[in-house]
């Protein structure tokens, strides 16, 4: 995009400017416009399986949900409580969001469609989810009141317990694709399956790490049926209790877009990202940034399904899936897979 | 331009959030300034080009230690009017140590200016490979020529971490509740529940 705004008399400080700018745009405007449909997919999926009807009001099929809810926060009062920490407690939404956003920089959508292909991206995007924590433990404790420090407290455990998991199943991904480089892991993907199938999924050893790394990740974004930050029955609200208006709408559309972002790391890990599923040349003729989306979507109903079928865990429960059975396992497999390569001699 | 702009943007920030790390008055602001301080230098070091060692200062220090430190922090009731009541005693110690830390920091660029150690080799193979991305170069040193230190820092950490659990480790000795989970899962309803139709008047055995 860089040459585009240089051909148009630019200098190359200028274009490089510009083309960042209007890369960023065509990521954070889409993700908002994702964001406001998957909420209403979310709330339509877990309707149907109670066997509901869901949003059905505002625009067809109630479509324009969302968008309804977005004006009515927009037009709120934003309430500080005077026992607040003010400062903090501004800026812990903008923090989360900001956070949120910041990760979508590295993700290959195509080949060519990213914003900043870098050497270190998977790297980047663990450093980022291990930011947004922040945001969690900050709005806890700048509300100064009893139910959002207990979520906050939760939340910051929760996080770094799985995050750790996380991290070595990602090392196994790495080990196999040899790079940090997110387009060149889903590269790597590519007839991984017998010069069939595009994705690590279709691989005994890689299989139950993308399991785990899918629970993991409803854990990370703290999905059901690890809500336990916002368990209404015990926390009222979790951490946005004493949130309204806009600072809650920022922290709703940064859980989201994380939830998005895990979504699509599944899709880019472990299912090929923007490959066709299966190695057939006619299949190319679709754009990579379709499949990308329908793989993405795909998980994303996942954990819709999950979170109407699932009830949610004690937090002992989850302390002891983190780190008794998902971090042994992983290390496990992180062996398990390093000792395979160098057995096949993969890295020769 | 740009380089010169980020470097200075990114200096004064990491020394601005160092200064009120120190001065400020509540212990949470104080470490979310030392967070901020972390984050600056991770951008100093993307500048330098060591992008790896960027990402790991994030990760290590923004994402795991900072985290902990905050959550200690948040928890306990400090009493920070408590810990400035002596800070005229401590003065004289304070003053000693800020010189001790000037005098090192003198030396070391007196003796950079003098003609810095050559830490790479004869060959070279110390020096930043061209053409080869961070992660690639800092392995191949570290699981190469630096194999055995490597590996002797891992053990000492091992060993470390072992300490630490061991000497925090009690064993419990309330029988209280232990959940065991394959215990629950594989318990069926025949273990649990029995079927009896009894006689009026007869009442249940149990």
């Amino acid at each position: 995009m860089t040459e585009f705004f240089q051909s148009l008399g630019m200098s190359y400080e200028w274009a490089w400017g510009v083309a960042t700018l209007a890369g960023i745009l065509l990521i954070a405007l889409p993700l908002m416009l994702a964001v406001a449909m998957i909420i209403y997919v979310d709330r339509k999926v877990w309707a149907a399986i109670n066997l509901r009807r869901g949003p059905n009001v505002v625009g067809p099929f109630g479509l324009l949900q969302s968008f309804a809810d977005g004006l009515k926060v927009f037009l709120q009062e934003t309430i500080i409580p005077s026992a607040a920490n003010k400062g903090i407690f501004l800026l812990a939404p903008i923090i989360t969001f900001t956070v949120a956003l910041a990760a979508w920089a590295v993700v290959p959508f195509s080949a060519e469609m990213v914003l900043a292909d870098i050497n270190v991206g998977l790297l980047y995007i663990l450093a980022i989810s291990s930011l947004s924590v922040y945001g969690v433990v900050m709005s806890g404790w700048a509300s100064n009141s009893k139910y959002p420090f207990f979520s906050a407290m939760r939340a910051a455990a929760q996080m770094i317990s799985y995050e750790v998991s996380i991290g070595f199943i990602l090392i196994c991904v790495v080990l196999w694709a040899g790079t940090f480089n997110l387009n060149e892991i889903v590269l790597a993907q590519k007839g991984h399956g017998f010069g069939i199938v595009n994705g690590y999924f279709f691989n005994l050893l890689l299989f139950p790490m993308w399991v785990v790394f899918f629970i993991s990740s409803l854990a990370e974004t703290q999905r059901v049926p690890f809500d336990l930050t916002e368990a209404e029955s015990e926390l009222v609200a979790g951490y946005q209790t004493e949130y309204s208006s806009m600072s809650f709408a920022l922290f709703w559309l940064g859980e989201y877009a994380n939830i998005l972002l895990m979504c699509i790391l599944n899709a880019i890990l472990f299912f090929g990202g923007w490959l066709p599923p299966v190695e057939w040349e006619p299949l190319y003729m679709v754009p990579g940034i379709v499949w990308l989306l329908l793989k993405t979507f795909l998980f994303f109903f996942l954990f819709s399904w999950v979170m109407a079928t699932v009830p949610r865990y004690r937090y002992d429960q989850l302390m002891r899936l983190g780190w008794k059975v998902f971090l042994p396992l992983s290390l496990v497999f992180v062996v398990l897979i390093s000792g395979y390569l160098m057995y096949t001699g993969h890295f020769a | 331009m740009i380089q010169t702009f980020a470097f200075y943007l990114f200096a004064v920030l990491v020394i601005a959030s160092g200064v009120m790390t120190i001065t400020a008055r509540n212990p949470v602001h104080s470490v979310l300034w030392l967070i901020l301080a972390f984050f600056n230098s991770a951008g100093l070091m993307v500048l330098v080009g060591a992008e790896f060692i960027a990402m790991l200062l994030v990760i290590v220090y923004v994402g795991a230690v900072a985290v902990l430190f905050l959550f200690v922090v948040m928890m306990l009731d400090i009493d920070f009017a408590e810990l400035r009541a002596g800070f005229m005693k401590n003065f004289p110690l304070g003053i000693a140590i800020a010189l001790v830390l000037f005098a090192e920091v003198w030396l070391g660029i007196g003796a950079y200016r003098a003609g810095a150690l050559e830490l790479g080799t004869p060959d070279g193979s110390g020096a930043p490979l061209l053409g080869e991305s961070n992660i690639e170069s800092l392995g191949a040193l570290l699981y190469g020529k630096y194999l055995f230190l490597f590996e002797a820092a891992g053990i000492i950490l091992l060993v470390a971490m072992i300490g630490a659990i061991v000497l925090t480790h009690r064993p419990t000795k309330s029988a209280r509740g232990h959940q065991d989970i394959g215990k629950q899962v594989s318990r069926r309803p025949e273990d649990a529940t029995v079927m009896t139709q009894p006689e009026v008047g007869k009442g249940v055995e149990l």
